[in-house]
């Protein structure tokens, strides 16, 4: 890279706030790699130590189980909370008086200052009660969906409750975020859109939506990091188990890599901790994927946001 | 969440610590059971004790620190629950002296070297925690059940699957049982207790539990899991015709199985449980100071019950730190004395060993060089 601009002069403080930032910014990846590498040499001995008893067809049937699980519960998540929370950013950024706006605002943001622990205790003694007579009903008027059949759980802790606490988790900050982007909506736009007659829904969809579509995708991306790797809440609330299953009103659900880790690891003895390392180190490949394929397509739709 | 024991366990103990200031101008003889290590009470016991392994006996260890600090006011004891296999390696990597845990040493350990310990002696064990796993469920109106073990396996098995099914109306008569379906719930964490329970279940119905014992659920068996012993007893308060298994201690209102031993049916009960580990054979080949203890699941003794969790205290029978040696001693004595045993009862809920093992474990205990 060239440097087009004329030399500073540099003073001490330059140096000191520069040198900051820069280990500020090193440290990000450092810690990154420490971590990666971590998960690397402890998953090693899961693979050349000896035969371990829960994972005898090997690491990949282990391990897939897991991987659906997590990624199912993801989507559930992300299914519900989407709308949800374009929903609440634009009625914050385009229709809620500035002061109740506000008060919404922090009432969203306060939501996600509640601890996980405390969303899994609300999961299992209030919600999952509270569900529980609706998933009846689903199984019983729409149990020839695949999805809603089997033999509906007692207790109501099941994959579709799962999904419903993690996307609760994960909407205020994807609330938060699509409202900064909805706010961006260049006041240009919109008039223009209502000065041809538009009415204010047919203006949202022609300036506000396509103007913030990138932020949405974004902020579906970064809930969807949280969702993948959300432990405490779906280890509480989940009744888990190592299969591969659609249904998400039964007893019988797909753990999460990562409440499978917290369930398992206390009493983990051997190369069977290096193996939920190593399950670790698959959602790590997960995670990072998924942020790959959110940057690759902010970039592809970079056409869309701006004010062109 | 081991943090937080852990600070609740510093707090607790360190009040302690503060209080015993008072407490040990009272002679401290009483601490000890019946055995000679009696006769050295008079002795000003002082130095650190660290302990790890089996968090099932977690509380137990709470109140039995919280007790030995009173009187021994210059004793520091440490326990890590770490859970019983990390607490066996760090005890065969001489970081401990002493170990709790859910399963006695394996003949591959054995075989190792254990650092705290003089080179080429081999560590002492004894039962010392006896916690009576019960059969919890959910169903209006009832209170207890009768079951033979085959109907506790078909159901955790996911065979039986309504309450009225004919196996379970059989050992019942007299009681209306709903026509429902039966929600079994497992523990969805590795844990002692599933060992145990399933343990249990593969001794007395080889044919219906085919699995052996296990600590990780098949999920072929299905059924509901739930995180912990308080997963499993709100799953099972929680949800209608549920069923589920769980530290006896933790059983509250819910309703009860009675598990078919011999010709009777035998509801759990410290006594009982103190029972089936007297009557239950120790491993063959091993020294005459380990009480390793193959539990008879099948046992006929009349009162027994046999779905217990059973974790021992292990240590070095000779300590290459005779300080050491000499605080195990007292800490191992006032353990598995009357009033050890009874701490742990009140605030944990275990059974309490039986005089005939306190004995032996005494004797073992008053060997430790």
């Amino acid at each position: 890279m060239t440097d087009v601009r004329p030399k500073a002069v540099r003073r001490l403080g330059d140096v000191v706030f520069a040198n900051l930032a820069f280990f500020a910014g090193v440290s990000i990846l450092a810690t990154l790699a420490t971590v990666a590498a971590f998960l690397f040499a402890q998953s090693v001995p899961a693979f050349t130590g000896p035969e371990i008893a829960a994972a005898e067809d090997g690491f990949l049937a282990y391990v897939f189980p897991f991987v659906f699980g997590t990624v199912y519960a993801s989507v559930i998540a992300l299914i519900i909370a989407t709308p949800l929370a374009i929903g609440i950013a634009l009625y914050i950024s385009h229709f809620a008086n500035r002061r109740f706006a506000q008060i919404l605002g922090y009432a969203v943001d306060l939501l996600a200052a509640i601890p996980s622990v405390v969303y899994g205790l609300w999961g299992i003694l209030v919600l999952a009660p509270f569900l529980n007579p609706t998933f009846m009903w689903l199984n019983e008027n729409l149990g020839w969906i695949p999805f809603f059949s089997g033999q509906v759980s007692a207790t109501g802790r099941t994959m579709l409750t799962v999904g419903i606490v993690l996307a609760i988790m994960v909407l205020p900050i994807m609330a938060a975020l699509i409202r900064e982007v909805f706010l961006q909506t260049p006041t240009l736009h919109e008039e223009a859109a209502l000065a041809l007659g538009a009415t204010r829904w047919e203006m949202i969809k022609m300036a506000v939506l396509p103007f913030g579509r990138p932020g949405i995708i974004s902020a579906a991306m970064l809930g969807l990091g949280r969702s993948l790797g959300e432990t405490m809440a779906v280890a509480m609330v989940l009744s888990p188990a190592a299969v591969i299953n659609f249904a998400v009103l039964t007893s019988t659900n797909s753990n999460t890599i990562a409440a499978n880790i917290a369930l398992q690891f206390p009493e983990a003895g051997g190369n069977y901790s290096n193996l939920l390392i190593a399950t670790g180190l698959v959602l790590f490949g997960i995670t990072m994927v998924v942020n790959m394929i959110a940057r690759w397509i902010i970039s592809r739709r970079a056409e869309f946001s701006g004010a062109n | 969440m081991n943090k937080v024991l852990k600070l609740g366990a510093l707090a607790a103990a360190s009040a302690l610590v503060l209080a015993g200031c008072a407490a040990n101008e009272e002679p401290a003889a009483e601490t000890t059971g019946a055995g000679s290590s009696n006769t050295e009470a008079s002795v000003e016991l002082s130095g650190t004790l660290n302990g790890s392994g089996a968090s099932s006996m977690a509380a137990g260890q709470e109140a039995w620190i919280a007790a030995f600090q009173i009187a021994n006011p210059g004793v520091t004891v440490n326990y890590d629950p770490t859970g019983s296999g990390t607490g066996r390696a760090q005890f065969m990597e001489g970081a401990t002296s002493f170990t709790g845990s859910d399963s006695y040493w394996n003949e591959e350990e054995l075989a190792g070297s254990f650092p705290s310990c003089e080179a080429g002696t081999l560590p002492w064990e004894f039962p010392i925690w006896i916690s009576p796993i019960a059969v919890i469920f959910n169903l209006d109106g009832i209170s207890t059940l009768n079951m033979d073990g085959a109907t506790v396996a078909g159901i955790f098995a996911g065979e039986i699957k309504m309450w009225n099914d004919a196996a379970i109306a059989a050992s019942n008569p007299g009681v209306s049982l709903p026509e429902l379906a039966i929600t079994a719930v497992h523990r969805s964490d590795e844990s002692g207790t599933s060992k145990n329970f399933t343990d249990y279940l593969s001794a007395v119905a080889p044919n219906v539990w085919t699995v052996g014992a296990i600590e990780a659920w098949p999920a072929e068996f299905g059924g509901e899991g739930a995180q912990g012993t308080s997963g499993v007893v709100s799953a099972v308060t929680g949800g209608n015709g549920t069923i589920g298994y769980a530290d006896a201690s933790r059983a509250g209102d819910l309703g009860l199985v009675s598990v078919k031993v011999g010709d009777e049916f035998v509801g759990y009960s410290a006594e009982a449980a103190a029972a089936v580990v007297d009557a239950s054979p120790v491993v063959e080949g091993r020294e005459s100071f380990d009480l390793a203890t193959k539990i008879d699941r099948n046992t006929t003794a009349s009162g027994a019950y046999p779905i217990v969790l059973v974790s021992y205290l292990m240590g070095c029978n000779d300590y290459a730190d005779d300080a050491q040696a000499e605080l195990v001693r007292a800490w191992a004595s006032f353990l598995v004395s009357e009033e050890g045993q009874n701490a742990a009862a009140t605030s944990a809920g275990s059974a309490p060993i039986s005089a005939t093992l306190r004995e032996k474990a005494q004797s073992i205990i008053d060997a430790i060089k």
